[in-house]
C-alpha cells in the first residue's frame, strides 16, 4: 500500500542523507521524495511516498521522530490531503502531429513550455494518475524525456502538520 | 579564544574529567590546550577502537558522558567499532574527531575520511563542525544528546582550521539550549498506569522483564522496591545482568538463547510479561512474533521506536523508567504470586546448585565462574568479553552489589579489558575484573600498555582453551565441523603478561582454582590468570 509521509526537518546539510539512510538500512524503496523549504527559511519539508505495510510504515514514523533535526512527522492517509506532482515531457512533434498533441494538452489542462520544429515540452502539474494518463497519450507521438518531480502534498482544510 | 580551546572549555562546562585517546596530525590543536588544562586527564589507548570502549566503561560506571578524541582518517575509522559498541547498548558518549581543513574536505587528502557519513547508522547523532563560533553550542548539544532520552554516542567532527579559527568574543558563551526536534519524555501515560496497575492485580503469573534501561535510567532502586512491593519475580537481559543480587529471593536469572532454564520457563508460562529498559532483542526473546497471543505485555521504555518494534504489546509506558517506576510505586499492592514464586524458585534454586560436566586436567568454566564470584567484593566491577566466557559468566557468575559489564548488543569481541581500564578510572577504589577468552585477549592485549601506563589495579581472568570457543561449538553443533577457530601461533601469554611487568598464573584444575583466585584477587596491582579449559566445553555442558 502507498503510503504519504510528512517530514518537517532543519534546513541543514546532512539531514537527508540520515532520512534515506532510515529507508535503505531496512531495505524498503523510496517510491518518491521531494524536498523543499517551507514558510520558515530554517525549515524543510520532505514527502516521502513509500509503498509498505502499516507496521512498517508505524517504525519508519518513529524512527523519523528519533532524528535529532526531524521537528515533525505525519503519515498522511488516503483522501485527508491534495498530492500534486509537476512533469516536464519531451515529445516529437511536427506540422503534422502538432494540433492534434495540443488539443490532448487542452483537455489535460497541461501547458506547453517549448517548441521546436521538432519537438514540443510540455509541463503538466496533477496528481501521479493524471500524470500517468497523460504520459499514455503522448507515447504514440514518442517520447523524447519524461522528468518528474515527486509528489508534494499538504492536508486538506485548516489544519497543518 | 580558538576552536580548540572552545571545545575543551566545553569538556570543563560538562564536567569531563578523562579523555580517552589518540592524537594525530589534525586534532594536534585540541589536544594542545589539554596540556594547560589540568582538570581534564587523558589515557593513551593503543588502538582507538579501545577508545571508544574505555569511554563505554568509564560513563557505564561514573554515569556521565564517556569522551574519547582521535584524529582523522584512520584514527576515526578505527572508532568506528567502538561508536557502533557503544550505539548498541545505549552508552553516553561524546566522539570528537580531528578532520583535514574544511577547505580541502572532498578532495580525497591524506587522513581524509567523511566520518560523520560512515557512523551515521550507529550514532544518536553527529556534528561535522564548519564554524568555531558554533561550538559552545555544540559542546552543549552533544552531551545533552549523548546523556538524555536513550543515551546513545554522538560525534562530532572538527576541522583543523576551525581548531585554529577565533570565534567572536560574544559567541564564546553557549546560548541557551534548545533542540526543538528533540523533547525526550519523562513521565508516563497516568491512563496506561492505571493499565499496568490493572493487569498487575488480575495477572496470576506475573514476571518483570528488566534490562539494560533500568542501569541507564539509574532506576536500580525503585525496580527493586516495586517488585519487592508486588511480590513479583524478575528475569533479565544480559545487560541487566548484576542489577539485583543473584540470590535475592525475587531473581530467576537471565532470559534467551543462551539463558538460565529457570528465567525462560518463567517468560514462557507467564501471564503478564511487564519489560521495562528492555529492547526484547533476538537473543533476550527467541520467539518473538507468538509471544502476545500467550500473554499480556506492558512495554515500559523511554524510546518509544523501542516499543512494538520486536514483540507485539497491549500495555506500551513511553517515559523514563525512574519516573514511571515511581507512579507505579504510588499505588501498587502485592500481586496474588504466591504458588507462582514458589514454583520459580525450586527452579531457580536446582540450577543454582547443579553439577557440570568435569574434564581432567582443565578447569570447569561454570564452577570457577561460581567460585570466582563468590570470592568477589561486595560492589566489584566484572567486565566480560563476548564468546563462550560471556555465557559461561552470565550465566553463572554471582552478584552481589557489583556490576557486570559486556558489550550485549553488538557483541564487540575485544571488550572488556578497554572497558575495565575506563571502569577502573572511573572508581579507582573498586575491585575490577576482566573475563576473557584467548580469541579476545588477543585482540587488545596491547591496552595492557594503558593499564601498566596508568598504574591500574586490574585483575584478568583469561579462560584459554586455543579455540574460537563458541563458533567451534556452533560449527560442531550446525555446520559440518570446525574451520578456521584453532588459535594456532598464540603466544605464551605469562611472557607476554611478563613482558609489561605483569604477574601471572596459570591453573589446570579445579581443585587449584580457590587458591589461585586467593592469589590473584589479594596480589597488589595487575595480575593475569590464565585458566586452561578444554576446547571441548560447550556453553550448554
Amino acid at each position: 500500500m502507498k503510503q504519504t509521509i510528512s517530514v518537517l526537518v532543519e534546513n541543514r546539510a546532512g539531514v537527508l542523507n540520515r532520512i534515506t539512510g532510515l529507508f535503505s538500512r531496512r531495505a524498503f524503496n523510496i517510491e518518491s521524495l521531494a524536498v523543499g523549504v517551507t514558510d520558515d527559511p530554517t525549515i524543510s519539508r520532505i514527502t516521502i511516498i513509500v509503498d509498505s505495510g502499516n507496521s512498517v510504515v508505524e517504525q519508519v514514523e518513529k524512527q523519523l521522530n528519533k532524528l535529532v533535526e526531524v521537528i515533525k512527522v505525519r503519515t498522511l492517509s488516503d483522501g485527508t490531503f491534495i498530492g500534486r506532482e509537476l512533469m516536464i515531457l519531451k515529445v516529437n512533434a511536427n506540422a503534422k502531429t502538432r494540433q492534434d498533441i495540443m488539443t490532448i494538452c487542452e483537455m489535460m489542462r497541461a501547458k506547453v513550455a517549448d517548441i521546436s520544429a521538432t519537438s514540443m515540452t510540455i509541463e503538466l502539474s496533477a496528481t501521479p494518475d493524471q500524470l500517468n494518463t497523460f504520459e499514455g497519450l503522448m507515447r504514440p507521438y514518442s517520447i523524447l524525456e519524461v522528468v518528474r518531480t515527486g509528489v508534494i502534498a499538504v492536508q486538506k482544510g485548516a489544519g497543518k502538520i | 579564544m580558538t576552536g580548540a580551546q572552545a571545545l575543551i572549555k566545553g569538556l570543563e562546562r560538562e564536567g569531563v574529567a578523562h579523555i580517552f585517546g589518540y592524537a594525530g596530525a589534525t586534532i594536534c590543536s585540541a589536544v594542545d590546550v589539554l596540556l594547560t588544562t589540568p582538570s581534564i586527564a587523558y589515557t593513551l589507548v593503543r588502538t582507538e577502537q579501545d577508545a571508544g570502549h574505555m569511554a563505554s566503561g568509564y560513563a557505564r560506571i561514573s554515569g556521565k558522558v564517556g569522551v574519547c578524541m582521535v584524529t582523522s582518517g584512520p584514527g576515526a575509522t578505527n572508532l568506528i567499532t567502538g561508536v557502533a559498541t557503544a550505539y548498541m547498548d545505549s552508552i553516553p558518549m561524546v566522539a570528537i574527531t580531528g578532520q583535514v581543513p574544511s577547505n580541502l574536505l572532498g578532495k580525497d587528502i591524506f587522513q581524509e575520511v567523511d566520518i560523520t557519513g560512515a557512523v551515521a547508522p550507529f550514532t544518536k547523532h553527529s556534528y561535522l563542525v564548519k564554524d568555531a563560533n558554533d561550538i559552545p553550542n555544540i559542546m552543549q548539544e552533544a552531551f545533552y544528546i549523548a546523556a538524555s532520552g536513550r543515551p546513545g554516542p554522538v560525534l562530532i567532527d572538527i576541522p583543523q582550521d576551525i581548531q585554529t579559527q577565533i570565534l567572536l568574543p560574544q559567541n564564546e558563551q553557549a546560548p541557551e539550549l534548545n533542540i526543538r526536534g528533540y523533547k525526550p519524555s519523562d513521565r508516563g501515560n497516568d491512563m496506561q498506569i492505571k493499565r499496568v496497575l490493572e493487569a498487575i492485580d488480575s495477572a496470576e503469573r506475573p514476571v518483570i522483564f528488566a534490562g539494560g534501561g533500568i542501569f541507564l535510567g539509574e532506576a536500580q532502586q525503585e525496580l527493586l522496591e516495586f517488585a519487592t512491593a508486588t511480590q513479583i519475580p524478575i528475569v533479565t537481559s544480559m545487560m541487566a545482568q548484576s542489577l539485583i543480587p543473584t540470590g535475592h529471593s525475587l531473581n530467576m536469572g537471565m532470559v534467551g538463547a543462551h539463558g538460565n532454564p529457570c528465567a525462560n520457563y518463567a517468560t514462557a508460562q507467564t501471564d503478564l510479561l511487564i519489560m521495562i529498559g528492555s529492547r526484547a532483542a533476538d537473543r533476550a526473546i527467541v520467539d518473538p512474533d507468538g509471544m502476545h497471543k500467550r500473554m499480556t505485555i506492558v512495554h515500559i521504555d523511554i524510546d518509544p521506536a523501542e516499543i512494538g518494534k520486536n514483540v507485539r504489546v497491549a500495555i506500551p509506558v513511553v517515559g523514563n523508567v525512574k519516573t514511571i517506576l515511581g507512579q507505579l510505586m504510588e499505588h501498587s499492592t502485592e500481586a496474588h504470586t504466591q504458588d507462582w514464586r514458589t514454583l520459580l524458585q525450586t527452579k531457580r534454586n536446582e540450577e543454582l546448585s547443579r553439577g557440570f560436566t568435569e574434564r581432567a586436567g582443565h578447569i570447569t568454566p561454570p564452577k570457577a565462574m561460581r567460585l570466582l564470584g563468590s570470592k568477589l567484593a561486595d560492589n566489584a566491577i566484572t567486565c566480560v568479553d563476548v564468546g563462550q566466557n560471556q555465557l559461561w559468566a552470565a550465566k553463572h557468575l554471582p552478584h552481589k552489589h557489583g556490576r557486570f559489564l559486556t558489550s550485549g548488543g553488538l557483541g564487540t569481541m575485544g571488550y572488556a579489558i578497554p572497558c575495565s581500564i575506563g571502569a577502573k578510572i572511573a572508581a579507582p577504589d573498586r575491585q575490577v575484573v576482566a573475563i576473557c577468552g584467548d580469541g579476545s585477549f588477543q585482540m587488545v592485549m596491547n591496552e595492557l600498555a594503558a593499564i601498566v601506563a596508568e598504574h591500574l589495579d586490574i585483575k584478568i581472568m583469561l579462560l584459554q582453551n586455543h579455540v574460537l570457543g563458541l563458533v567451534n561449538q556452533i560449527q560442531n553443533t550446525a555446520y559440518s565441523g570446525a574451520f578456521g577457530v584453532s588459535l594456532d601461533g598464540s603466544p605464551d601469554f605469562q611472557i607476554i603478561a611478563s613482558a609489561y611487568g605483569i604477574a601471572s598464573a596459570v591453573v589446570s584444575e579445579d581443585d587449584d582454582l580457590d587458591g589461585a583466585f586467593e592469589t590473584m584477587l589479594n596480589h597488589e596491582g595487575s595480575y593475569l590468570l590464565i585458566c586452561n579449559v578444554h576446547p571441548d566445553a560447550k556453553t550448554t555442558d
